[in-house]
């Protein structure tokens, strides 16, 4: 179902007159409202009446999940404090996380298109929708409570975690809508099956999942062991959270980018130049609506393609395929963004561990696993197996602390970590053998 | 000062789990003309932790590191146990009763002589063995055992 007729089957010179009018807008903003942006500009010699057309999108500066840190915490605001209503943060690449801000409007708009991506995959204000995102500075689950609210369904805000209850509510509250991560909605069909639950006999008829990437091999299994409807969503919470895009239940073919609040572009990584449309590159997101966290040619470091073609669900509004990987070396586990250089700065925290370490990223069942192998040397060795285990399980703690994820520590002999020329191998993700 | 001869130098090293660390270190220090005196391995599921007294302490840390073992140094006391029923257990009673803790143990493997030896490990080492030799329990000198 199509919630907003206008702006999601706009022809696209209208739709692209909308983008440059708002484009224009939000450069002028951030022009004179956030000092990063003017200098950046000033650097480059742009001023905001240079942007003519969509095309002179290249003339402005990138904007890069790094220069958010360096105007860690509030610097990328570019409203005062009085006019924003919530935060979010997601990780950082070290330890800080990188917050967002939202205006009473932006939240508004939010809202409106999380309800526009819940009509996408089929769901109605009568539905009853079981959100099984986290709660939390993670904007995966009220994003999607407030478009729920916003659709007029009826929301379970049950957030992640205890699993057999939540399987539990599935069988007593009877929702027809399952929001979470696609590895949690696997585990949830395991975790039932053993439990002897006949998932396809419940009422559930849609799943919209998301917060990592996910296979057509998985929609298929997902569909089957839970007879249910899967479609993928996409968001990041420095662009805004869950709902810059979704797949229609229509088509399940790329995920339609509302694009009349997000201007994408697809980059080369290498060379940072554009690519034409159906080429796989690097997404690049202008927020054209944003208020309180406007970001101009926000890097996502997703690797995706975008297909302008009309989708026969009616739409006109591009499509991006799922995505394809990243550019840089961010892990997704269980839904939770890591990068090795946060585990890196935690191990350097604990007194006499050495910089030597290595991730190896598996799938136990339906469940990403995380190992942790640090050296030991003598500042940390001991002769008692417990002074040991405290060690391991101190590094466990403090990476749980600040990354959320839980992650396995095994201390492992010195130099058994290879050694590289240039740069260590810190990465094993088996997940995709 | 008395206290200090009565200690024995353990040398202890970190192993992965995994097949053939252990007869890598008994092949470096088999090489190395090192005779092992007395040895225990503690393992987890991850991880063992082989705890070693050699004829040769500095010579055989000495190898180990350079084949790259992260080796640590512990002092420990060994105890001369009477070879008879109830012969442990008298020497346990002692150290319960004054609270002194035991981290580990482990047998020394003796041909000659009628009685065990006992390799203690314990937090607090110069409590436990002055307990121990006023009690009456004989504690075998570091030179001694090296040579045992």
């Amino acid at each position: 179902m199509i919630r907003d007729v206008f702006s999601e089957t706009m022809p696209r010179e209208d739709l692209e007159a909308l983008q440059l009018r708002r484009l224009q807008a939000v450069v002028e903003r951030v022009y004179h409202l956030v000092p990063f942006y003017r200098r950046r500009m000033d650097e480059l010699e742009i001023k905001p009446e240079h942007i003519r057309t969509l095309e002179d999108l290249e003339l402005l500066p990138f904007t890069a999940k790094q220069d958010i840190r360096d105007n860690y915490p509030y610097g990328m605001f570019a409203t005062p404090m009085d006019q924003i209503v919530r935060i979010h943060a997601s990780s950082g690449t070290t330890g800080k996380p990188t917050p967002v801000a939202y205006t009473a409007r932006d939240l508004d708009i939010w809202s409106e298109l999380m309800a526009r991506t819940l009509a996408a995959a089929g769901a109605h204000r009568a539905d009853i929708i079981h959100n099984a995102y986290g709660y939390g500075l993670f904007t995966g689950g009220l994003g999607f409570h407030y478009g729920a609210e916003r659709l007029g369904a009826t929301v379970i805000p049950v957030s992640g975690g205890q699993t057999r209850r939540q399987i539990m509510l599935l069988q007593d509250f009877g929702p027809t809508v399952i929001t979470c991560t696609p590895s949690f909605a696997l585990y949830l069909a395991e975790v039932g099956q053993e439990m002897g639950v006949d998932f396809p006999g419940l009422k559930l008829r849609v799943g919209v999942f998301g917060a990592e990437p996910w296979t057509e091999g998985m929609r298929t299994e997902i569909e089957n062991r839970l007879g249910l409807d899967a479609l993928d969503i996409y968001g990041l919470s420095e662009i805004m959270g869950p709902g810059v895009s979704v797949e229609c239940i229509e088509a399940k073919n790329g995920l339609h980018l509302f694009e009349d609040h997000f201007l994408p572009e697809i980059i080369d990584p290498a060379t940072l130049n554009p690519l034409p449309p159906g080429e796989i590159g690097e997404l690049v997101i202008t927020t054209l609506t944003r208020e309180a966290f406007p970001l101009l040619r926000y890097r996502t470091r997703d690797l995706t393609a975008l297909n302008k073609a009309p989708c026969q669900c009616g739409r006109t509004i591009c499509r991006m395929s799922r995505l394809r990987g990243r550019s840089d070396d961010m892990l997704i586990i269980r839904g939770v963004n890591v990068f090795p250089s946060q585990i890196e700065s935690v191990i350097m925290e604990v007194p006499g561990v050495a910089p030597h370490y290595q991730l190896i990223v598996s799938r136990e069942g339906q469940l990403d696993n995380l190992e942790v192998q640090v050296e030991v040397d003598e500042a940390t060795f001991s002769d008692e197996v417990k002074q040991l285990q405290a060690l391991a399980q101190k590094i466990q703690k403090q990476i749980k602390d600040y990354l959320t994820v839980s992650v396995k520590v095994k201390l492992v002999e010195p130099r058994s970590i290879p050694r590289s020329e240039g740069k260590a191998k810190r990465v094993i993700d088996l997940r995709q053998q | 000062m008395r206290g200090k001869t009565m200690k024995v130098e353990q040398i202890s090293v970190f192993l992965e789990n995994k097949a053939g660390r252990l007869a890598e270190v008994t092949r470096v220090l088999g090489e190395a003309g090192i005779n092992i005196r007395a040895l225990s391995l503690a393992d987890t599921t991850d991880f063992g932790i082989l705890r070693l007294i050699v004829d040769q302490y500095d010579k055989a840390r000495q190898v180990l590191k350079e084949k790259g073992f992260t080796v640590g140094k512990t002092e420990v006391v060994a105890v001369e146990v009477p070879d008879r029923p109830g012969g442990l257990a008298l020497v346990l009673q002692i150290l319960a009763r004054a609270g002194i803790n035991v981290e580990y143990m482990y047998a020394f493997v003796q041909h000659s002589g009628k009685n065990a030896v006992i390799i203690f490990r314990f937090d607090n080492l110069e409590d436990a063995i002055s307990l121990l030799q006023k009690e009456g329990i004989h504690i075998y000198k570091g030179e001694e055992v090296y040579r045992l």
